[in-house]
């Protein structure tokens, strides 16, 4: 790295708002994901301006830049995998307005994506993308992956609950796309930029949309002796109209592991059981939950459940936000896939991953948003084997080319970032891969902004240079 | 244009098949836009046929605008160069259909009311009764953009459009998203596509989740004197626990056209608007969507807010699914039948933040007054307006030597009064001789502090965008950005 440009970054911010040291740069390696990348210089600025200023500087010494939230991602977005300057919004956390009357709020990218549900619940409003790592995670993290949650089911993913960006664009200009209202004249640049995964330009402040709390919340926990049963209700819900506010499935290995941590009231016995949620008026919540009830009884439900109260609820709810880390008991690493699928395959799909699984002699746990579609079969791997590990990322791609094959997608919710460029090629082809370049060095023709992500090295920048992947240590990841 | 016509005609014609173009000029002068005509038409069977004709294009540097039924070709700035007319109303049929995973995979000719029809079997729907819509094929919808009164509750086109196929101006057929509700996989390119009027790209699929349709609906209609009670209320209905599927304030004049076009329909109503409700008052139209119990609930709500001081001197009308019919099929065509009420009608879009549009609907109907205009206006409780200046037929343009279109100073001065009240206004609909005096993009009201034009500060991200696109700018040039 360039000692000239650690020199210019701590005279501009100040000493205290750059780290270079070894000891220090390491912390920001890694993010949720199995991947690795180390930044040589991380600074923290406190305002746009200060944004448009470092990344004028780094591009002067043409260094590669890297946004950062908290690091929850886990695809490696946030990860400097060509080395670099990181740029960590942490200090850049501020809600700036909530505008009840209108219901949008306009936040800076550092803001923890329940906070800001927390300033809005005085209002009756909240936000409502929900990743599982929302008590963490930040909405500038979730803007530049279009991160999804529990409850996207039936109110959407990030993208359409953002309605006007400000940016910084590699060569330090600052922009803004869209209008408070999201019906801007002209190409909808801020639906472009969401999910961009930084590779664009870099989000200094977003203009989201806050939704109304419903008058009634109705939980329900489907409990069943066979996976395929589980799945099978999970489709005909689907094709009987109902769009359920979530419809999360644990299966019994998840079950099992996340009940004796949590005791949520999981029966251990169980094959899986749904967990699922209608939102609305009294009157249609009702009626949903009846329908809810007989589709799984229909499809031989052990027992249907519904919460009595609120605290049953987020018991509940516990149980499957926090069934990350409960795996952590299982095996010393985990690997959490997301993969998508049409809804109407979710049956033979789980089967063909049970089949994948004891093939390469894996435990495949699967917790995901069914009611969508969006797996998320977690491998347990013990990381200080080597083979181990390539077998849990050879299974991963397996289960991933499945999903395409069945008219599905590489990526529901965490983002292609370099976790998965190399399978971009599964979906895309020459001509759509030249014109995302096409696209993309429109913004960032240099390549300097979170470079060797979304593409295939291949089809990529020309100049990136890649360390090898290692596995990470072993940490309960945030979805 | 006839020896441009002596050059390309035959090579395309051999190029595609002589039964795929034409340069017939009564075929062509079907093909107008903005007193423009093209010198070919082409119209194409499959994908493969679009991406021949665009290389085609490239090859011979002509210009292409792609085109649908050609309701909604009056949008945008007149072109500035179009030599061959796009018909893409050979692509159609429905690609995939899977009622179990609420998604549908249709080609970009197909008429909407042929994909609506599948989807009413297996009692789904989307959500896109935009103007014109029974006319209009599914990708002329969304690349002009137009949006629907269900917006409220399902959102617009990029809200539910979830992947898409089409050609680029290099003559590739590329892709973006896919057919599954919940996708991250490379850039949201088709979210670009959505009112770009085709000056991206020609899009030959679209793919969308569809939405399971109501058991029933309920329309509920009050009506006040005084347009500031309406907006007030709206707000009310906007905060209570009920969950409308649209809510749309009219004013008095467009519901006048709504009665006429009542009165001069071949068919009997099932349920007449005529002396039901005031006619010269300001209508607050709410659609509830659910079980009847659900629909019970909102008329109860209704007549307790009906009751309220604030809705003093108004009237509540309650219509069940087959009475409210009508009205919103008179609302979500209040497009057409504005233009139909004048020769020289210009609708402006507004965007503003709801809170703020009572407000500016009370600037706008004086502006409006102070011009000697007839005026009519929809407005979304998501804060869009629709305004629309009606001026009467024949009266002449101001004469020479200043031949300014009459609606050019009042059209300057809504740009003008939207600016000042960070609205954002765009004239989507209004006659061409308009568009040589204001630029129907807002363009011409330019910021001060900054010296960019007031709605799009991106403006020259969208440039870049346009040239990464269509690098040679064959599509539609001059339409949306120069």
């Amino acid at each position: 790295m360039d000692s000239g440009l650690l020199r210019d970054l701590e005279q501009f911010l100040g000493s205290s708002s750059v780290l270079s040291q070894p000891e220090d740069v390491v912390l920001y390696e890694y993010d949720g994901s199995v991947e690795k990348g180390r930044p040589d210089i991380v600074v923290f600025p406190a305002t746009t301006q200060e944004v448009s200023h470092i990344v004028k500087l780094a591009a002067k010494h043409r260094a590669p830049i890297v946004g950062r939230g908290a690091g929850t991602g886990l695809s490696g977005g946030a990860l400097a995998r060509t080395g670099g300057v990181m740029i960590v919004f942490a200090r850049m956390n501020r809600i700036l307005s909530i505008d009840p009357q209108n219901q949008r709020a306009v936040v800076q990218p550092g803001v923890v994506n329940f906070d800001l549900s927390l300033a809005a619940a005085p209002h009756g409003l909240y936000f409502a993308p929900d990743p599982s790592s929302q008590k963490s995670c930040t909405i500038g993290g979730n803007v530049a992956e279009n991160a999804g949650g529990p409850h996207t089911l039936a109110y959407g993913v990030t993208t359409n609950h953002v309605t006007a960006l400000e940016l910084v664009l590699p060569d330090g200009e600052v922009v803004r796309v869209g209008n408070g209202q999201g019906d801007a004249p002209g190409y909808d640049l801020t639906g472009l930029f969401v999910g961009s995964e930084g590779t664009l330009a870099l989000v200094t402040e977003i203009t989201v949309k806050l939704s109304r709390k419903p008058e009634a919340v109705e939980t329900l926990l489907a409990i069943f002796d066979s996976v395929d049963d589980a799945a099978e209700t999970v489709v005909d819900v689907t094709a009987r109209a109902i769009i359920p506010a979530a419809c999360e499935m644990l299966d019994g290995w998840t079950l099992r592991v996340v009940e004796d941590f949590v005791h949520a009231g999981f029966p251990r016995d169980s094959a899986a059981v749904l967990l699922l949620e209608v939102e609305g008026l009294r009157e249609a919540v009702a009626a949903q939950a009846r329908a809810i009830a007989e589709v799984s009884n229909a499809h031989h439900a052990r027992e249907v459940r519904l919460a009595r109260d609120n605290a049953e609820r987020e018991l509940l709810w516990k149980g499957r936000k926090n069934a990350f880390g409960a795996l952590g008991r299982l095996a010393p690493s985990n690997y959490v896939l997301d993969g998508v699928i049409p809804r109407t395959k979710l049956p033979q799909t789980l089967r063909r991953i049970r089949e994948i699984g004891a093939r390469y002699g894996f435990d495949i746990c699967n917790i995901f948003h069914a009611g969508d579609g969006n797996l998320h079969p977690i491998v347990l791997y013990d990381p200080r084997d080597r083979g181990q590990f390539e077998h849990a990322m050879q299974a991963s791609a397996e289960i991933i080319r499945y999903c395409v094959a069945v008219g599905g997608a590489l990526t529901g919710e965490h983002g292609i970032g370099m976790e998965k460029s190399e399978l971009m090629p599964l979906l895309f082809s020459d001509a759509d891969f030249d014109l995302m370049r096409r696209v993309h060095d429109a913004f960032n023709p240099a390549c300097l902004l979170n470079p060797g992500k979304i593409f295939p090295l291949s089809k990529g920048c020309g100049e990136i240079r890649v360390g090898s992947r290692a596995p990470s240590d072993s940490r309960p990841s945030a979805t | 244009m006839a020896s441009a016509i002596s050059n390309f005609a035959p090579r395309l014609e051999s190029a595609i098949g002589a039964s795929h173009v034409s340069a017939d000029p009564s075929v062509c002068s079907a093909y107008v836009v903005d007193e423009m005509t093209p010198s070919a038409v082409a119209k194409p069977d499959s994908a493969e046929e679009v991406a021949e004709i665009v290389r085609f294009a490239a090859l011979e540097k002509l210009s292409l605008i792609p085109c649908g039924h050609r309701t909604k070709l009056r949008i945008g700035m007149p072109p500035s160069r179009y030599d061959v007319a796009l018909d893409m109303t050979g692509l159609q049929q429905i690609a995939h259909y899977d009622p179990g995973d609420l998604t549908v995979s249709v080609d970009a000719g197909t008429n909407f009311n042929d994909l609506a029809a599948p989807l009413h079997r297996q009692k789904q729907f989307l959500p896109l009764s935009v103007p014109f819509y029974f006319d209009s094929t599914i990708a002329g919808i969304i690349a002009s953009g137009v949006d629907s009164s269900l917006r409220h509750a399902y959102g617009t086109a990029r809200d539910f459009l979830i992947g898409a196929e089409f050609v680029d101006g290099t003559g590739r057929i590329c892709k973006s998203g896919g057919r599954v509700v919940k996708n991250v996989s490379g850039y949201d390119l088709h979210k670009l596509l959505i009112g770009s009027l085709g000056t991206l790209a020609v899009i030959t699929r679209l793919n969308f989740r569809t939405f399971p349709a109501a058991p029933s609906s309920r329309g509920l209609v009050l009506s006040f004197p005084a347009p500031e009670n309406a907006f007030a209320l709206s707000n009310l209905v906007e905060q209570s626990p009920l969950r409308p599927a649209s809510i749309d304030v009219v004013s008095p004049q467009l519901f006048k056209l709504f009665l006429e076009a009542e009165k001069n329909s071949p068919e009997l109503p099932a349920a007449p608007l005529q002396g039901k409700v005031p006619a010269d008052s300001w209508h607050l139209c709410v659609s509830i969507e659910g079980t009847s119990e659900v629909c019970d609930r909102a008329s109860g709500e209704f007549t307790r807010i009906a009751a309220l001081p604030e809705a003093k001197h108004s009237q509540l009308l309650t219509l069940d699914e087959a009475e409210g019919a009508d009205l919103w099929h008179y609302l979500g065509q209040s497009v057409p039948l504005l233009l139909e009420a004048s020769a020289e009608t210009a609708v402006f879009k507004i965007t503003i933040p709801p809170s703020r549009l009572a407000l500016l609907v009370e600037h706008l109907r004086t502006l409006a007054d102070q011009a000697s205009l007839a005026h009519a206006m929809l407005t979304r409780a998501c804060g869009v307006v629709y305004f629309a200046l009606l001026p009467p037929a024949g009266e002449p343009s101001r004469p020479a030597p200043a031949p300014l279109h009459r609606l050019a100073e009042p059209a300057a001065a809504v740009f003008s009064l939207c600016a000042s009240e960070n609205a954002y206004a765009t004239l989507p609909w209004c006659p061409t001789q308009l568009k040589r005096e204001a630029n129907v993009w807002g363009l011409d009201s330019v910021a001060p502090a900054s010296g960019q034009p007031v709605p799009l500060p991106s403006l020259a991200l969208m440039r870049r965008l346009k040239a990464a696109f269509d690098p040679q700018n064959l599509f539609a040039p001059g339409r949306f950005l120069v």
